[in-house]
């Protein structure tokens, strides 16, 4: 078999090529058996040290991460920034080389700033593994949802997929976008106008500011959080004023002629863009998602981590 | 770098023949199925643990489990292999613990491959023993690993591959010896 992967970070979807998304699926595909053994480790990292640098809060990415390492047998270190030396003003770039000279072979970071991941990974020999820059991309997040899919309806190709909620601040929908539309399915984001960024529609997308419009003919509703944390402005919708016309009820589902998979990147904000009948219900595979989340980030570790020795040996030989 | 074909050592009679005496010899040596199960190492080894079990179920009119062992995450040389390893899944649908496991694959060679299925199966359970099957050994062992059954014994040279060919995959049955021309 040629060699398909030959990176060794993840920065985004944009980048990468329908055969590589297709390669990581199917290796986290081959992955998600380990996760159900009763001994959940394989020594494929053994010796690596993993380093999840949060600039961030997040518990479910890092936790996520950490689990997937743990299981491939690598050494988890976890920074909190807050509690670090970045507190003392030290740049990303020195962060990064520190971390390298302790010998470490993968960071995995979140950053609030875009582009941030791609900074780092061009100044740093090892891996990068972007966990969420800014507004910019959230690849394993769009991974996971789009193995989650691709699991429950058996196909990407020719799907009708929904994404509702903050488009504009939402790396999780940029990173969507790009795997979906590269892997043939159709886009539809769904949102107030204040939150639908501009020239969206290039990225391939529809748009609508309907809700019942873009449930009407899709496969998959993939429910944003709305972050109101990032609430600055007058124009951002009030919670009820959202859930009345963009929260996803099971009213609203009943209405639809066939079956729609709910999916939710998490934490829910229950009553605000999904009811807690949905998030409980049948229709919802969130909690998949999250299980499914270990198996795609063990199989982007594990392929980053093949990609620089790969990089390492071309050097050497060359 | 391209490969010659230099000898057929096995044809389909024979191959069908000598997986038949092995599945004898397995039997022989567990005193019949009460136990035993197979588990074949990807790719080959998994079709050919498939045949022995057919083999079985001829003789003693009993089927018994079979399951596939990747053992891509185990191997010693993830980074060094010029192909893209790829990695797929470990399909054992019953439990091991207390069984007698035969390990099977196509060619034994350094033994390393041998060496990551062990490894595997102590990580899916405690079977009672694990003993191990093999189409062709080749010799040129680089572990203290032995085979209990063995197809055939090819002496070859480092220069030579052995390739067993299933129908399977490889739309006919034999095994050859290859030889890389330079």
């Amino acid at each position: 078999m040629p060699v398909i992967w030959h990176r060794k970070d993840l920065l985004g979807l944009e980048n990468l090529s329908r055969e590589e998304i297709e390669f990581i699926l199917e290796t986290a595909d081959s992955f998600k058996e380990v996760s159900a053994r009763d001994i959940k480790k394989v020594p494929a990292l053994r010796g690596k040290t993993v380093v999840n640098l949060f600039y961030e809060p997040s518990t479910r990415t890092r936790v996520s991460f950490e689990v997937a390492a743990k299981r491939l047998s690598a050494d988890v270190i976890n920074i909190a920034t807050e509690t670090s030396s970045v507190k003392k003003g030290e740049t990303l770039i020195d962060t990064g080389k520190n971390i390298q000279a302790l010998n470490a072979d993968i960071i995995v970071m979140r950053h609030n700033y875009s582009g941030a991941a791609a900074m780092l990974a061009r100044n740093l020999e090892i891996s990068v593994v972007n966990a969420g820059d800014g507004w910019h991309e959230h690849p394993t997040q769009a991974l996971l949802d789009i193995f989650t899919l691709k699991e429950k309806l058996g196909r990407i190709e020719g799907l009708s997929v929904s994404i509702v909620g903050d488009i504009a601040h939402s790396r999780v929908a940029r990173s969507n976008i790009w795997g979906l539309t590269k892997l043939g399915a159709k886009v539809t984001v769904c949102a107030p106008p204040v939150l639908i960024p501009v020239a969206v529609e290039q990225m391939g997308v529809k748009i609508t500011h309907n809700l019942d419009e873009a449930l009407k003919h899709a496969d998959a509703v993939n429910v944003l959080r709305m972050q109101f944390e990032r609430d600055g402005s007058e124009a951002f919708p009030k919670q009820l004023e959202y859930f009345k016309n963009f929260g996803i009820t099971r009213e609203r589902l009943e209405k639809l002629k066939k079956n729609i998979l709910v999916m939710h990147p998490g934490p829910l904000n229950r009553g605000i863009e999904i009811s807690s009948e949905v998030a409980d219900g049948g229709h919802s595979v969130i909690l998949e998602q999250v299980t499914n989340g270990i198996a795609v980030r063990m199989a982007v570790l594990f392929l980053v981590a093949q990609g620089r020795e790969r990089k390492k040996d071309g050097e050497a030989t060359h | 770098m391209p490969m010659k074909e230099k000898a057929q050592v096995l044809d389909k009679d024979t191959l069908n023949r000598t997986l038949m005496r092995m599945a004898h010899e397995i039997l022989e040596k567990n005193k019949g199925t009460q136990g035993l199960c197979l588990l074949g190492i990807r790719t080959r080894g998994a079709f050919i643990a498939k045949r022995l079990a057919d083999c079985v179920e001829k003789i003693e009119a009993e089927r018994i489990a079979v399951g596939i062992l990747d053992i891509t995450l185990y191997r010693d040389d993830l980074t060094l292999v010029a192909n893209q390893p790829v990695v797929h899944k470990t399909e054992i649908d019953f439990d091991i613990e207390n069984k007698s496991v035969v390990l099977v694959d196509d060619v034994l060679y350094t033994g390393r491959t041998v060496r990551a299925a062990l490894d595997a199966l102590m990580d899916l359970g405690r079977p009672k023993s694990i003993q191990l099957a093999v189409l062709i050994d080749r010799g040129h062992r680089e572990l203290p690993i032995r085979a209990d059954y063995v197809g055939k014994n090819i002496p070859t040279a480092q220069n030579e591959t052995v390739e067993v060919r299933l129908s399977e995959v490889d739309h006919k049955d034999e095994v050859v010896i290859t030889e890389k021309v330079n």
